[in-house]
């Protein structure tokens, strides 16, 4: 398995990191290498073992149908850098 | 059964179109799918927006049990399978309306498995139309672009509320079959309650997936338009899209996939700026939830609280109350109606109460542009104006009259009847009075008849009720009239 540029770059921008063309190289080393660990697992024979979806014995817990949360747009626009009648605001998106 | 508009002739022959539609409906619940705000309607912007919804740090997600519920029973009413066990993933992309940058969605393992709807064409045919799989997932905010011309203007108040995915398998063909196959969609959602189907408010929303092939031939590349908020809409943008297709193809082109806009404005549809990162979603498993574990006892549970649907409560009115399957097939397309002819239909002729309501009623509706919803005449005011012609009060006549006088006041038949003084005379010594005037009035006439011209007969009976305003029972007047002169 190796990563070329053009594949992470592609990741990068998936990912909305940017990254200087100069470090690509280095970076997919590193990737290179992570996968290649994760590869690694795949040769433990996990087909009688039932995927883990949790390290605690619980079940999904779930909340009733009632409203008991919200009502403070003064609080979730706070962190906001641009707000306006209640609106965030954001650079202007087309599609 | 397949409807005309299915095949569309080219330019060098015979294409079918072929329709699958995803259609995205709104849960019916107070609390959103994962947090505790509400999900209300036309609320201020963002006041309907947790910590969660915003997607803040440290938040974490807990299912809504009522959404759990409304999938599943819509599933059952889909007829579908349920799977016992189904996963929540995040479908990962950037959008200012989606704080967390990933949708809580369902992908390899949703709630819902392989279901049928069954579909009333236009001719009277049914068509089955696979359903593949329905799952929940989080519906978006709302971007405003046009609020202000330098940026675009964000409101979460819809973020995060439960939405149903339902996807069909690509089983419609035609213009005529998507447009029914929704309505029947809507109409099933509205019977659960799981989903008020409003249009308008963007409740239920289709991603339309269009290809054309030969006839007979394998499915050919589809293209998918997002996001059609009408049946006309979708109508329009299949019509539009089956055409570009067909022409690229004639002209020796090939089709690319692509995600394609409805432009309601001009009736076509376009490509979306191409980002070709769009389409990798690089689904994973929500870490933050465990998997939905369902047991039979509870998907027993809601499946015995399931309402009557449409194709159940169709077969009950022609078989037990006798209805035309037309009729029947009327009446059960909108619940609102079907719960208004049930009220009037009770405890009275069940064939006579179809005629008022797909008759006089829808009439009058149409004639003034309202729903039954808001029509002035409630059922138990249409119910009693039938009892009224039942008894002999009002004659059928007469009882149109009135109708139209309870349409425009919303007042109840009896006093419309009452102040009127429409009501039926059977009296007969006052019927006889009458008889006896115009028998005098027209002795000539009179002659005539006995001399041999039987069509005079008619032109008492009418003079009579004339003379009464319409009141007299016609059968008395007949008799009365034949005795006197016969």
């Amino acid at each position: 398995m190796s990563l070329d540029k053009a594949t992470v770059s592609r990741i990068a921008r998936l990912a909305r990191i940017r990254v200087p063309d100069e470090d690509l190289e280095r970076l997919g080393g590193e990737l290179d290498n992570i996968l290649s660990w994760v590869e690694q697992l795949g040769e433990v024979d996990t087909s009688d073992v039932p995927p883990m979806t949790s390290v605690v014995e619980m079940r999904l817990p779930k909340r009733e149908d009632t409203v008991t949360d919200g009502a403070y747009p003064e609080k979730v626009l706070g962190n906001a850098p641009e707000s306006e009648a209640g609106f965030f605001v954001v650079p202007k998106v087309v599609e | 059964m397949v409807g005309d508009d299915a095949v569309i002739e080219g330019a060098t022959g015979s294409w079918e179109v072929v329709i699958g539609l995803e259609v995205h409906a709104q849960v019916i619940s107070d609390a959103k799918l994962f947090s505790g705000a509400a999900t209300a309607f036309g609320a201020e912007p963002n006041t309907q927006v947790s910590f969660i919804d915003a997607a803040m740090p440290g938040t974490l997600p807990v299912i809504n049990e009522a959404c759990v519920a409304q999938a599943v029973r819509t599933g059952l009413g889909l007829n579908a399978e349920i799977n016992r066990y189904s996963v929540f993933d995040r479908k990962n992309y950037f959008y200012p309306d989606l704080p967390p940058n990933y949708q809580i969605s369902q992908y390899a393992q949703p709630v819902v498995g392989p279901g049928m709807v069954r579909v009333d064409l236009e001719d009277g045919s049914v068509r089955e139309v696979g359903i593949e799989r329905l799952h929940l997932e989080q519906d978006a905010g709302k971007s405003l672009h046009d609020r202000r011309p330098d940026a675009t203007c964000v409101d979460l108040n819809r973020a995060g509320v439960a939405l149903m995915e339902i996807v069909s398998r690509p089983d419609l063909r035609g213009v005529g079959e998507a447009g029914a196959y929704i309505r029947k969609l809507r109409a099933i959602l509205r019977y659960l309650g799981t989903c008020d189907g409003n249009m308008e408010q963007g409740s239920l929303r289709c991603d339309v997936n269009v290809s054309v092939r030969r006839p007979g031939a394998p499915l050919g590349t589809r293209c998918e338009i997002k996001n059609v908020n009408s049946v006309r809409f979708v109508q329009q943008a299949i019509d539009y899209e089956a055409r570009r297709q067909i022409d690229i193809l004639e002209g020796g082109g090939e089709i690319e996939q692509e995600t394609r806009l409805f432009d309601a404005d001009r009736g076509v549809t376009r490509s979306m700026r191409r980002k070709e990162e769009a389409h990798d979603y690089r689904y994973f498993p929500d870490p933050d939830l465990l998997p939905l574990e369902l047991s039979d006892a509870y998907i027993d549970a809601i499946r015995a609280g399931l309402p009557e649907l449409p194709d159940q409560k169709k077969v009950r009115f022609v078989e037990q109350l006798g209805l035309s399957e037309y009729d029947a097939g009327v009446l059960v397309a909108e619940k609102e109606v079907a719960d208004y002819f049930e009220r009037v239909a009770d405890g009275r002729e069940a064939k006579t109460a179809s005629n008022w309501v797909t008759g006089e009623l829808f009439g009058k509706l149409n004639e003034s542009g309202r729903e039954i919803t808001d029509s002035p005449v409630s059922p138990d005011d249409l119910g009693d104006l039938i009892d009224l012609v039942a008894d002999g009060t009002l004659s059928g006549r007469l009882a149109k009259e009135v109708f139209d006088a309870m349409f425009e006041s919303g007042r109840p038949p009896g006093e419309i009847v009452e102040e009127r003084g429409l009501e039926q005379v059977s009296d007969r010594g006052e019927i006889e009075a009458l008889v006896d005037t115009v028998v005098g009035e027209n002795a000539d006439k009179v002659e005539e008849y006995r001399a041999g011209k039987d069509k005079l007969f008619g032109f008492f009976v009418g003079q009579v009720m004339k003379a009464s305003q319409g009141r007299a029972n016609p059968k008395v007047v007949n008799d009365i009239l034949r005795q006197k002169l016969d």
